[in-house]
Formats: C-alpha cells, sequence, structure tokens
C-alpha cells in the first residue's frame, strides 16, 4: 500500500474502504537471526536497516507492549543536529541527513518540519560559547547562525528581552533543526520494517537472555522461548533490568524527564525555542498545543510521573522567558524514563557476552538519534564493526577513561546530567 | 516528594541535594584495584522498585540522609543519618 495525495483523495471519494493495516501481527516465531529487545524508535529503525542496508530479514522486534507506548510515543519531538563535542558531532549530523530523506524513503508523513532552532544566550561568555559550538557545528558540516538581540526580535519579538535577571543577548540559530510527529515516526519505521519481512511482535515481553558459554542463544518471553543468533537490548529506561538478565550491570540511572503541553492555540511560536539558563525549551505542535520541558527530576525513579518541583520550575522559566503564555491552560503532562549515564551521552555496542548488543544511555536525547541510532547499531550487528558515525559510543569509556564524551562539561557522574 | 530528615522532621524534597545510590557507603580501599572503582564510581544496579540512595538536606542541617525508598512508587520508607547507617555496617 503507498501512500500518495492521489490515494488519499481517491479513498475519500470511496469510502475509505481501501485502507490497510500498516503491518501485520505476527505469531514469533521459533528462530531469528537476529532479535531487538525493545519496539521504541531505536528497535524499529534498528530492525528497518537491519533488513533494508544489510538483507537481514529474518528477524524480530519484541515489543511488551504496543508500537509507540513508549518514549518514543511521547516526547517534545525535536530533532537538531548542534553538538559540539567529536564523537557527538558526526553522529547527529548523520541522523539529521538521514531525517531529511526519511518521509520519502518511508513513504510515510511524519511531518518533520525543520522550522529553525534557537538557542537564546544571555551574556558574553555564554557568546562566545555559543560562538564557538556554532563553528564547531559549520566545521561539521551542518549549519549555524549567531543572532544578536535584534537578530533574535526579528525571529522572537514575543520573548522578554530586558527580563532583569537574564537579558537576552542573542541566539545560535540552527535553521535545519525543527520538529517532527513522534508516534508516525515509529509507526513508518514499523511499517517500512515489516513490508520487509520483519517480525514486529507486540505484547511480548522478555523474561530472561539465555547464554550458553559466553554466546548468546536467544531469549525467553511472555510468548514462550525464541532462538537468536543475536539479540540487541534496545530498552532505553528499562535497559538496566534487560541487561540484568545477562548478567550485566549498566553505568546508567534511570530517572525522569517531565513534559507539558496546552491546549490548542493558534499559531504563535513558530520556532523551537530553547532558554538554557532557565532549562526550558518550548514549541507548538501542528494541532496548536504548546510542547514544552525542562530539566529532570534529578532522583532515580521508574514512576512515569513527576513531582511538583521541577513542574514548577518549568512554568516559571516559561513565564520569565515569554510571559505571553501565562494565559494557555496546560492540557497534560506526562514523565519519561530516561537511561541516564555519567557522561550524559549514549552506548552503542558489543558486551562480554558474543552476539549481545547494546543500544541505551540516550538520557534525555533519544528522538533525534532514532535514525542514526538504529543505522550504527544494524550495521554493528551486521558486520562486527562500529559505523564511522558511532565509534565513539563505547560501553567501556567509563571504566577506562578514555574517550568520555561530556557535552555539558560538567564532569562523568551519575548526578550530573 | 517529601522526605524526613532525622534530624528535622518531614520536609520538602527541594530541601535536599540528590547525590545519587548510596554505593558510598561501600567505598572501595584505595588499593582495591581498577575494576572494583570502576564498579563503584559508574555502575549501578538501577533497581525498579527499592533502593537506597543518598541525599543531603543542604536547605536545612546539612546532614547527609540515606534514604530507602520506592523508584515506582515514590513511597519514601526509611530515612537515617548516612553516619548511623555507615556504623551499623561496620
Amino acid at each position: 500500500m503507498r501512500f500518495s495525495g492521489l490515494r488519499v483523495l481517491r479513498e475519500g471519494l470511496t469510502g475509505n474502504k481501501g485502507w490497510a493495516p500498516h503491518w501485520r501481527d505476527p505469531e514469533p516465531k521459533a528462530d531469528y537471526d537476529a532479535v531487538i529487545i525493545g519496539g521504541g524508535g531505536h528497535g524499529l529503525s534498528t530492525a528497518y536497516y537491519l533488513a533494508k542496508n544489510h538483507g537481514m530479514t529474518n528477524i524480530a522486534v519484541l515489543e511488551k507492549g504496543y508500537i509507540g507506548s513508549g518514549n518514543i510515543g511521547r516526547n517534545t519531538t525535536i530533532v537538531r543536529a548542534n553538538y559540539f563535542l567529536p564523537g557527538n558531532s558526526e553522529f547527529y549530523s548523520h541522523s539529521l541527513k538521514l531525517w531529511e530523506g526519511l518521509e520519502d524513503e518511508l513513504n510515510y508523513n511524519i511531518m518533520h518540519s525543520q522550522r529553525g532552532l534557537i538557542n537564546l544566550f544571555h551574556s558574553d561568555g555564554q557568546r562566545d560559547a555559543f560562538v564557538r559550538r556554532g563553528n564547531a557545528m559549520a566545521a561539521q558540516g551542518d549549519d549555524a547562525v549567531l543572532l544578536d538581540r535584534d537578530g533574535v526580535r526579528k525571529y522572537l519579538p514575543y520573548l522578554d528581552f530586558d527580563n532583569v535577571r537574564f537579558p537576552i543577548y542573542g541566539g545560535l540559530l540552527h535553521p535545519r533543526g525543527g520538529t517532527a510527529r513522534h508516534d508516525a515516526v515509529a509507526w513508518g519505521y514499523a511499517r517500512g520494517a515489516d513490508a520487509r519481512g520483519v517480525d514486529l511482535v507486540q505484547n511480548c515481553e522478555v523474561t530472561g537472555i539465555d547464554i550458553e558459554n559466553g554466546v548468546v542463544r536467544g531469549v525467553q518471553t511472555s510468548r514462550g522461548a525464541i532462538r537468536a543468533k543475536k539479540v540487541a537490548i534496545v530498552t532505553a529506561g528499562r535497559s538496566g533490568q534487560v541487561a540484568a538478565m545477562a548478567g550485566m550491570r549498566l553505568p546508567i540511572e534511570s530517572h525522569i524527564l517531565q513534559a507539558f503541553v496546552t491546549e490548542g492555540l493558534k499559531p504563535c511560536i513558530d520556532h523551537v525555542v530553547s532558554f538554557g539558563m532557565g532549562h526550558f525549551y518550548i514549541s507548538q505542535s501542528d494541532k496548536g498545543g504548546l510542547v514544552f520541558g525542562g530539566d529532570l527530576d534529578f532522583h532515580a525513579s521508574y514512576a512515569q510521573r513527576g513531582n511538583l518541583p521541577m513542574a514548577e520550575h518549568v512554568m516559571e522559566a516559561g513565564m520569565t522567558l515569554m510571559p505571553m503564555i501565562g494565559k494557555a491552560k496546560v492540557l497534560r503532562s506526562w514523565g519519561g524514563i530516561m537511561d541516564m549515564t555519567p557522561d550524559g551521552s549514549p552506548i552503542i555496542d558489543k558486551t562480554d557476552t558474543d552476539g549481545l548488543f547494546l543500544d541505551c544511555g540516550w538520557c534525555y536525547g533519544g528522538f533525534k538519534a532514532v535514525p542514526g541510532s538504529g543505522y550504527a547499531l544494524a550495521h554493528l550487528m551486521a558486520t562486527g564493526e562500529s559505523h564511522e558515525t558511532a565509534r565513539g559510543f563505547r560501553l567501556d569509556r567509563f571504566r577506562t577513561g578514555r574517550g568520555l564524551i561530556d557535552e555539558e562539561g560538567t564532569g562523568s557522574q551519575h548526578n550530573l546530567h | 516528594m517529601r522526605l524526613t530528615c532525622p534530624i528535622c522532621g518531614e520536609r520538602d524534597r527541594r530541601e535536599f541535594y540528590y547525590q545519587g545510590d548510596a554505593v558510598a557507603l561501600r567505598r572501595p580501599a584505595p588499593d582495591a584495584g581498577d575494576d572494583p572503582w570502576a564498579d563503584y564510581v559508574h555502575l549501578r544496579d538501577n533497581p525498579a522498585g527499592e533502593t537506597r540512595d543518598l541525599w543531603q538536606h543542604d536547605g536545612g542541617c546539612g546532614a547527609w540522609v540515606v534514604v530507602t525508598r520506592n523508584t515506582v512508587t515514590h513511597e519514601v520508607l526509611a530515612t537515617v543519618l548516612a553516619e548511623d547507617a555507615a556504623r551499623a555496617r561496620s
């Protein structure tokens, strides 16, 4: 089934009777070449690229809930490539390029909108840091434009420029940054993987990982045992529990990140605006809701709901930056479980068990990484070699201290990112 | 979430600084070698359920407190001064 404007028109005129489910609902087979634990964005894109780039189609994605039920269906949808450090820069640059071709490639409307992302700064020192970051982005081949105060005013006239504590000095504009519809990304990858023969097995919880003599043999699940030559753990906030099934402890602590959305409003915020000093960022969805969030609650949690202190902090930061949103009513909030690493950067690597792979530690930035992460993990699983864009994301960097990627420059320690 | 400081009583979570897993009470010996130290600094059980972590009442008396709580429900089960917890271990 191919989607097109013509098709929508024809279906509309003929009672919408021609639409079919976007993917099958198969029973798990007894044996696969590879099994991916976790049907979130990263797991689905991994399956898609294993099939498309490496011709591996006898594979399954095992999802304990339904496709799109985790963080991929609940996040603030920002897509960008404005990283600074080697290790991150080339990875996110590659991921953004994949995003830019994704709708055509998947024949799926993921509503990718490169509306521009503006990171604000409020002092001379911060300006210097953003000049440096912008140069790093340009050196990587991506786009960055330094805006002075009047430049920001042209784009974002509604900000409080003369705030006493954080007057706006300017901003770094990343024109190719923007948003995408989060669950459509999961659906698009799911459909693409399914069309290439990948089994997407929902309501299938992995309860054990079978290992013999240091080699992975398969998994135990709520729907029976499944043998597999290769197994990848792609379970975000739950990585610790799944890795424990393989006898591993990870350099990960799971934290809660909250986000909020208001009632639908007429278009007023045309970009993604990031107010780092207040730990606040915001965009407006195509449906009209203001989607915004802040920092972690900063304590280990799996509650999937936040605490009041950070909710209050985020609202205060929003009112500080753009008082005009004060009358908008918050419709709902949610808390996602974030797999936080000590240095704030992810892991895509082999493990000490042959055939067992790990893709985790995306902290609060996993959404934009969905294409790049799947691409790199698929490459690693198929070839045994790290993809050139993901060579820095090694598991052993914490043990050796070599190659830590501390983008925030705050240190490699669990409670700092 | 509210935490009970053993010295000051029940207080808002905002008065406390979160350090992390109470692993600090099991600090390896200085000459224990690379692996125990790498584990101590980075690796975590990260349980979904009951955990023990270390908080400082920095908006109050400054005491270090070991909090036993549930990471799924945010229920706080027990709080004890870190020095008492450390003494109980030794």
